[in-house]
Parts: structure tokens; C-alpha cells; sequence
């Protein structure tokens, strides 16, 4: 979503992302000309008349579970969100809690009187880092 | 999702909200209203309806229309930008 008008859209699918996606991006291509949208987001930024960079991962209820802000210079990780996405749909289905650096497959919490003070004994920081080795 | 009747200036419908878009009872014009900040995780996201591109052709999307759907939403500054 951006405040390009729907016809912007097509022409940046048809010259540039078709280029670098066989087909072009097959998710729809928003306006939000006049930003209001984006104010209700917190990412319209009136001095610019644009929408920031905002990432919004909402559930199958329409509940917002996680957000991202950045400006403008600063592209996305597409990892991370896809590695969120899972992550939020894990919780979702089996009511576990996902720890820093969380990968499916990874080890998973179960919040409860019996696992205060002692992550320590299931989880270590490294694992944060996705399993690379950090402490040389 | 609905095929738009085509015209040149066509903004986007913006938030749905019956509580922003009913008529002000109150001397408070609605753009004031509108302004607020209602994205918060945990919470709703405010629902929208816009005018779209999307397989070819042109279209109205509603957030809405995607319950029971995970939906990632990104705004970005413009096409044609360079990141």
C-alpha cells in the first residue's frame, strides 16, 4: 500500500516487477491516496505526503500481532517476517510461546509456575542468534 | 472485493470505522477524529477499504474481505522508490 494512485500501480508492475518477479507481485497493489489510511497505521508522515515503511502481520481474526516502522532509506528482512509469520502461527495452534531467535523445529516454552528461573536450563543465548555460533 | 466503476480521481474510502464515519454529533468536524493513531498489536486492525491493482486489472479490496486469512499489510513510500 502506498498513496500511488491503483493506475501507478499497474505501470510499476508492468515496467519494473514483472521483471523481478516472473508474473509480477500477485498480491493486491493498494492506494491510499490522501494517507488516511496510513495515519490510522501511525506511518503517514503529513510532511512528505507518504506512507512510511510499515509492516503489519494481522491474524486470521483481525487482530494485529506485530508491527514494524522503519524510515524510508532502510529495506525490510523478508526472512524475518516470513520467520514471524510462522512464529505467530505456531502460537496460535499449540498455545506454546516462542523464545529470541525462535526457528520452526526450534525449541518452544511453556509458560507456567514450573518454568520461572529456570529458561536458563532449556534456553541459552545463543540460540538467539538462529543457532551460529557467536561466542568465539 | 468489487470491480471499481473506472473515473480518473477515485481516493481511497479509507478507514471503516462506524464510529469515526457516522455523522459528528458534536460540533468536532470528522477529519479531527479520523487523525487518531488506531493501530496498536493485540488490538483490531482498523479496517479499510482501496482501490487496487491486482491480477490485471482494477479492484476495491476491504481488510476485512480477508478474515480467517493471515494477512501481512506493508506500507512503503512510493512506487518507483529505490529500496
Amino acid at each position: 500500500m502506498s498513496t500511488d494512485s491503483r493506475f501507478v500501480h499497474k505501470i510499476w508492475q508492468e515496467e519494473e516487477l514483472s521483471k523481478m518477479v516472473p508474473g509480477g507481485v500477485p498480491f493486491p497493489m493498494l492506494s491510499d491516496g490522501g494517507g488516511k489510511i496510513g495515519e490510522a497505521y501511525g506511518v503517514y508522515d503529513e510532511e512528505s505526503g507518504v506512507d512510511i515503511r510499515g509492516r503489519f502481520i494481522i491474524d486470521p481474526d483481525g487482530v494485529i500481532q506485530a508491527m514494524e516502522v522503519l524510515t524510508p532509506p532502510v529495506g525490510r528482512n523478508v526472512a524475518e517476517l516470513i520467520r514471524q509469520v510462522q512464529a505467530f502461527q505456531h502460537v496460535r495452534a499449540t498455545g506454546e510461546a516462542t523464545p529470541s531467535g525462535w526457528q520452526p523445529g526450534k525449541v518452544t516454552l511453556q509458560p507456567g509456575p514450573a518454568l520461572v528461573g529456570k529458561v536458563w536450563q532449556v534456553w541459552k543465548p545463543e540460540m538467539a542468534f538462529d543457532g551460529e555460533k557467536v561466542l568465539a | 472485493m468489487t470491480e471499481p466503476k473506472e473515473s480518473c480521481v477515485k481516493p481511497a474510502k479509507g478507514v471503516v470505522d462506524p464510529e469515526i464515519t457516522a455523522p459528528p454529533i458534536l460540533a468536532t468536524p470528522p477529519q479531527q477524529e479520523a487523525r487518531k493513531m488506531l493501530a496498536r498489536v493485540g488490538k483490531p486492525a482498523p479496517d479499510f477499504e482501496a482501490t487496487a491493482y491486482l491480477n490485471g486489472g482494477f479492484a476495491n479490496v476491504k481488510l476485512s474481505d480477508y478474515k480467517g486469512q493471515w494477512v501481512v499489510l506493508c506500507f512503503y513510500p512510493g512506487d518507483f522508490t529505490f529500496v
